[in-house]
């Protein structure tokens, strides 16, 4: 018997995405349940809309990419030429590799029907023949349920030679990646899927030009694609309005890490950051004080208690000087080491660097290698000025978005906690490895 | 070089997939499934894929190395993978794999010396929210503890 | 006529074509914008960030190399953020970058050293633990070391997009990324070391040159490769009389940085320890060391009982040696010896070519016109093996302009990889499949046709109708072997053809009839080795003198043996497979040879000949002069220049003797008596490669 990962709801939800299953459920919405809850409707809706229409309908949304990017969805499904004779695909971005983020397992684990659903109305809003749902390798079992859906799909005539009856061809599959963070960069993915290193891409040209097997292509994450049907369905004003403006609808929220009650939620864009910590999640757990929240997965520079008290969408966090991203809200309490934190991230980015450009081959590694030696308590204030120089340099110079995605949480925590980083430095004592352990490798 | 009937199905499907001529996307796919099967990829993978393809050998090496998923020595029956990132590490995510090391006798990429469990330590597993995380092979644990984890090593040493 | 752009930089307005780089658009304003990674010609890869500049009206620094101009732009390229990224990607790169200097060959002439002192800091603030991989050997002469490679792809792109073999690839990433080789833990390619040269800094060093010199103690010559007839410029790396090492890093020629496998490292035949460097003279049946008078003495008073009793005298000319010395021997030989018996080993039909277009030489196609031309023809020739820059010039054509390739082949060629049409028909048979792609030609703007040795005398006349009928302007290239057979034929090492393809009165005996003729009286080789493979010749009584570089078998059947120099150790001209004439210095100094113009020239004197001051320049002055087609421009040879020779303009009616024309079938990997004292190129585990087999995967 699986264990469930829901949460149980919260009041302050709005369930939108995740109103087909609810704790304590382990088994996912199977497509007689899908069809029986108002499943597929959408998809025969948008048949009888004109492609363009679908594409102001999400327009009107103000949808923004769920991943991380934050780019309206509407906006960058209309850069498609639909008039290309190049045949036309979607790609699915399920690669969830930010850290914190773990929302698209519970879509694709839970309701599985529903990504599909979103992914043909993009696809008949761009006329595409073909899409890919690129799964991270580690995810064995949502590609299994995803497989199972698909093969559900094609047998009651959603997908295949005639979708709904309509005569529209449109082919859906998975496709495992094989452990690499990078491959979650849209470009990066789309090399991938071409069965190549996870280099990304110069860009333009744009995937809407030449993307997938250099074809035009839409590209989103998972969360994104499974928010359409019920823009169809009920509207995009409708959708624009349960969030703010500019920053529509309802987003998943990953709460983990010094936090009472860690989960899923899914909440309207625009509530309030410590509501959502403290009300939906419980607040700091074992009754502990809060120090620093990272709200939107790692990359997004980490906001201190006190800057905190504002409203969680794109724009509201982009003015605080951080990010919403991926909605992967991180909770630190007054005990966290920071200073261990930044060691543990520039690891994650030099690990995750595709080594391609210059900046972030060689930045990245080089803030892993003073962090590790800070963490350990060997430095002095300069080691901090360095890190700041080294992140500007990378910031807006590397060939993709990870250079900066690494150097913006570094400034972050050493400019917010500088003072905290410096004292660990003048009383640290030597790391000792425990007997019979092998050290984590400081390279 | 030939795989089980149903691994030689599921290539056979999976090439159809992609544009004609574009099989090389199914490369990665492949590659990890015929991982799961053999154990590794292999010299023999590499040669039978670079054939099955019509790739060289070069393009299907630079994916190899590229990739952390993929191998070349086969790891043990049962592969550990342990998160350190952020919310596992908030949660004991890094004390859960000093324990591992401990408990197990071996370090990072190491695998004990009867082939049963090799241990590595991962980035982060998308599972942030049931920290701290886990994977033996594919299988997911969550809220795991040292307690748990050597329950869990004692019954998978019990498997035949 | 593309649309022009116009933009500013720095301040100066700037035009060019729309489509243009940045980067290139502001190298040809004098702007220069330093790149790693940038490498005309080649993909695009914008990684290494160096040259990144300032646009006004984008907020991010932009990589000049991916940018194309765009009316109106205004780009600054020296202010304080562009100088300050510049110092940090260098600053960047030099966190891992071994401190190896002193120890590394490419000290000197290094693109990271240079750049370090023009744009970098002073200091660097790493002060951790660098990265480390091992250096590693990937065959004898290409060493890797990951360390010091900075990650530009450069030769990635040479080997893949350059050349079609694709031998390197990347795998592993962050730094730990590295280039690897396409057999693990080997390389098994064309080994023309093109890598090792566009490598930017020493990641690539070559197996014959580490550790022998530093860049500045070394004078740098420019010759003409000695191997196949494509005339690739070699800029031979000399030390106190030694060709060092051989490469084209100034990209001048008609080859730019590309040189194959033996331009690159089959110099060092020149200092084998088994060049002759003594005459020789066969005393009581065996070959004995003998001063130079001695040996000149016995052989120009042989030439003289020759002449003086009408005995038949037989010449055997050289594909290697320069036009000035071809010039100079048949003119020694039909004036001086007054015989007409002068031939050399023909590798191409041209002389069928020459008749058949009769009288078009601007039906000849140039060296520039491969890589200009909408469709190119190609039949009985593996290029990539046997003229390695002409199918680097072809291939470039097809990925820069889509042109498209035509091939009919008795096997496999590395040209089917983009060919548009591949056909295969046995060696001899080629034409018969013409008409299969007359329809895809005729629709094409025009035509280059190249033709090996397997398509001779009615085969070409067969395929000039052809040309003809297409409707299409149509040029042509007869394939020949090596470095100066254009050049023999064209000075008229030919029995029945004089300088420029002037029929002589009395036609003499062609090679195989001399080989046959069992009264000869006096047989003169001259770099040749027609005894190749044990052969006699019939004349078992004639008198044999040969000049030659090594004991080949001809020389070891000799009576008289001359030491004689390479095309590397002379100065004179040579002609390459399109007709472009080259000058070509003498870089080495071998003791006890002399080159064959003066060897000649001394029995010349001897004999009392009147054939004209036998220096370089002055027959070159008298063949540009004479022989029609050689009235070529002295400013372009003189400054190093190729200069296309317009042959035969007017010559009808020429007898072609196709049954003479045979390849030696060289590869990659050999080159006749040349290639045989190599040792690096008979080291390398590829040799001695194969035609028509596709040999990498």
């Amino acid at each position: 018997m699986k264990e469930t990962l829901l949460s149980p709801p919260h009041p302050l939800e709005k369930r939108v995405l995740t109103r087909r299953f609810e704790y304590p459920r382990t088994e996912p919405v199977w497509i007689d349940e899908y069809l029986a809850t108002g499943g597929y409707e959408a998809i025969r809706k948008a048949l009888a809309m004109e492609p363009e229409a679908i594409v102001e309908e999400v327009k009107k949304s103000a949808l923004r990419g769920r991943g991380g990017a934050g780019f309206p969805t509407g906006m960058k499904w209309s850069f498609v030429d639909r008039k290309s004779p190049k045949p036309k695909y979607v790609v699915v971005n399920a690669d969830e590799g930010e850290p914190g983020t773990c929302k698209d397992r519970i879509l694709m684990g839970y309701d599985p029907h529903r990504l599909i659903e979103g992914v043909l109305i993009g696809a008949r809003a761009i006329g595409a023949c073909r899409g890919w749902v690129y799964i991270r390798g580690e995810y064995r079992e949502y590609i299994e349920i995803m497989d199972r859906a698909i093969e559900e799909a094609y047998a009651r005539g959603f997908l295949g030679a005639s979708v709904c009856g309509s005569g529209w061809e449109f082919h859906l599959s998975t496709h495992t990646g094989a452990g690499s963070y990078e491959c979650g960069e849209e470009t990066a993915l789309l090399e991938s899927l071409e069965g190549k290193r996870g280099n990304p891409r110069l860009k333009p040209p744009f995937p809407a030009t030449s993307g997938a097997f250099q074809c035009p292509t839409i590209l989103n994450n998972v969360e994104t694609y499974c928010a359409v049907p019920d823009i169809i369905l009920n509207g995009g004003e409708w959708y624009a309005s349960l969030g703010t403006p500019r920053n529509g609808g309802t987003r998943l929220v990953c709460l983990s890490g010094h936090i009472e009650r860690p989960g899923v939620y899914e909440v309207p864009l625009g509530m309030n950051l410590l509501t959502i910590i403290n009300e939906i999640g419980g607040g700091v757990w074992k009754g502990r004080k809060l120090k620093a929240v990272i709200p939107g997965g790692s990359s997004s520079p980490v906001l201190k208690a006190d800057e905190c008290d504002i409203p969680a969408d794109y724009d509201s966090l982009a003015k605080a000087g951080s990010m919403l991203g991926s909605g992967a809200t991180v909770v630190l309490d007054e005990t966290t080491d920071m200073t261990k934190v930044l060691a543990r991230l520039m690891k994650f980015y030099a690990h995750e660097s595709c080594g391609w450009c210059i900046p972030c081959r060689e930045g990245t590694t080089w803030l892993k290698k003073i962090t590790a030696r800070l963490e350990e308590g060997i430095g002095s204030e300069r080691d901090l000025a360095t890190i700041d120089q080294i992140s500007q340099n990378m910031l807006g110079r590397t060939f993709c978005p990870l250079g900066d995605a690494a150097a913006m949480p570094a400034m972050a925590i050493v400019r917010k906690f500088r003072d905290e980083i410096l004292d660990r430095i003048r009383q640290a004592e030597m790391f000792a490895p425990a007997p019979g352990t092998q050290p984590l490798a400081v390279l | 070089m030939t795989f089980s009937p149903e691994l030689e199905a599921k290539f056979a499907k999976m090439i159809g997939n992609y544009p004609p001529g574009r099989q090389k996307g199914a490369l990665i796919p492949m590659l990890l499934y015929a991982q799961d099967e053999v154990g590794a990829v292999t010299e023999e993978v590499i040669d039978e894929f670079a054939r099955r393809l019509k790739l060289s050998r070069v393009e299907i090496e630079e994916v190899l190395g590229y990739y952390t998923m993929l191998v070349r020595e086969p790891r043990g029956r049962h592969h550990i993978q342990i998160c350190t990132n952020i919310s596992c590490m908030l949660t004991g995510g890094q004390e859960l794999f000093e324990h591992a090391c401990r408990t197990l006798g071996i370090g990072n990429k190491g695998k004990t010396a009867d082939g049963q469990f090799s241990l590595e330590e991962v980035e982060c597993l998308g599972a942030c929210s049931w920290a701290p995380a886990m994977q033996v092979n594919y299988d997911f644990y969550y809220h795991m503890t040292p307690e748990k984890f050597d329950r869990l090593i004692e019954s998978l040493r019990k498997l035949q | 006529m593309a649309n022009m752009v116009n933009l500013t930089i720095d301040g100066k307005p700037v035009t060019a074509p729309a489509g243009t780089l940045l980067i290139d658009a502001a190298r040809q304003a004098g702007i220069d914008i330093p790149a790693f990674c940038y490498y005309e010609g080649f993909s695009v890869q914008a990684a290494c960030r160096m040259c990144l500049v300032e646009i006004e009206k984008m907020p991010k620094l932009q990589p000049a190399c991916a940018m194309p101009v765009a009316e109106g732009m205004v780009v600054h390229t020296d202010t304080p953020k562009v100088a300050e990224a510049r110092k940090s990607t260098l600053e960047f790169l030099l966190t891992n970058h071994p401190l190896d200097c002193p120890v590394c060959d490419k000290g000197g002439e290094c693109e990271l050293q240079d750049m370090t002192f023009r744009y970098g800091l002073g200091e660097s603030r790493f002060v951790e633990i660098k990265h480390h991989a091992d250096e590693k050997q990937w065959s004898p002469l290409v060493f890797y070391d990951p360390a010091r490679c900075i990650l530009c792809y450069r030769c990635i792109r040479v080997c893949d997009e350059g050349l079609g073999v694709a031998a390197l690839g990347l795998s592993y990433r962050g730094v730990a990324a590295e280039i690897i080789p396409n057999k693990g833990d080997h390389l098994e390619c064309d080994e023309c070391g093109w890598c090792i040269d566009v490598c930017p800094v020493g990641a690539l060093t070559s197996g014959t040159y580490r550790y022998k010199s530093r860049p500045w103690e070394m004078n740098y010559v420019s010759a003409v490769c000695t191997h196949c007839s494509n005339g690739c410029k070699t800029t031979l790396s000399v030390r106190n009389g030694e060709i060092i090492r051989a490469n084209n890093r100034d990209r001048s020629g008609l080859n730019g940085e590309f040189l194959c496998v033996k331009g690159r490292f089959a110099f060092d035949f020149v200092h084998s320890s088994e060049r002759l460097q003594s005459p020789l003279i066969r005393k009581n049946g065996k070959l004995e060391p003998a001063s130079w008078s001695e040996a000149l003495k016995a052989a120009a008073g042989r030439m003289r009982e020759s002449i003086e009793r009408n005995g038949r005298i037989a010449v055997i000319g050289s594909t290697r040696t320069t036009n000035e010395e071809n010039y100079y021997l048949q003119k020694f030989a039909r004036q001086g010896l007054r015989t007409s018996h002068i031939d050399h080993h023909r590798s191409g039909d041209l002389i069928t070519l020459l008749d058949a277009l009769g009288g078009r030489a601007d039906a000849l196609a140039a060296t520039g016109d491969l890589y200009t031309c909408d469709a190119a023809l190609v039949l009985g020739a593996d290029l990539a093996q046997q003229q390695p820059m002409l199918a680097v010039q072809l291939r470039a054509n097809w990925r820069h302009h889509q042109m498209a390739m035509y091939v009919i082949s008795e096997g496999p060629a590395r040209e089917d990889q983009y060919a548009a049409r591949s056909l295969r028909a046995a060696a001899g048979s080629e034409t018969e499949r013409l008409e299969e792609l007359r329809d895809e030609l005729k629709a094409r703007k025009n035509l280059v046709v190249l033709y090996g040795a397997s398509v001779k005398g009615d085969a070409v006349r067969r395929l000039v109708q052809f040309g003809d009928s297409l409707g299409i302007p149509v040029k042509y290239v007869c394939l020949v072997d090596y470095a100066n057979s254009r050049g023999a034929m064209d000075m008229g090492l030919l029995p029945h053809l004089g300088p420029g393809y002037r029929p002589v009165e009395i036609p003499g005996m062609h090679l195989d009839a001399m080989m046959e003729a069992a009264d000869l009286d006096l047989i003169w080789v001259v770099g040749a080795n027609p005894l190749k493979g044990g052969r006699r010749f019939a004349a078992q009584n004639a008198f044999v003198i040969v000049q030659e570089l090594f004991l080949t078998e001809t020389a070891a059947q000799a009576d008289i043996v001359l030491p004689a120099m390479s095309l590397y150790e002379k100065n004179g001209t040579v002609t390459n497979v399109c007709g472009e004439v080259q000058r070509t210095k003498a870089g080495p100094k071998v003791m006890g040879t002399k080159s064959d113009l003066e060897i000649m020239g001394l029995l010349a004197a001897q004999l009392g000949l009147e054939l004209g001051v036998p220096l370089p320049d002055k027959v070159f002055e008298e063949i540009r002069r004479a022989v029609p087609g050689y009235g070529v421009p002295l400013a372009v040879i003189a400054t190093g220049g190729a200069a296309q020779t317009k042959a035969a303009a007017g010559a009808p009616g020429l007898e072609a003797q196709p049954e003479l024309v045979r390849s030696a079938g060289d590869t990659l990997f050999t080159s006749g008596t040349l290639g045989k004292y190599s040792r690096k190129l008979n080291e390398v585990m590829e040799a001695p490669g194969r035609l028509f087999q596709l040999q990498v995967p």
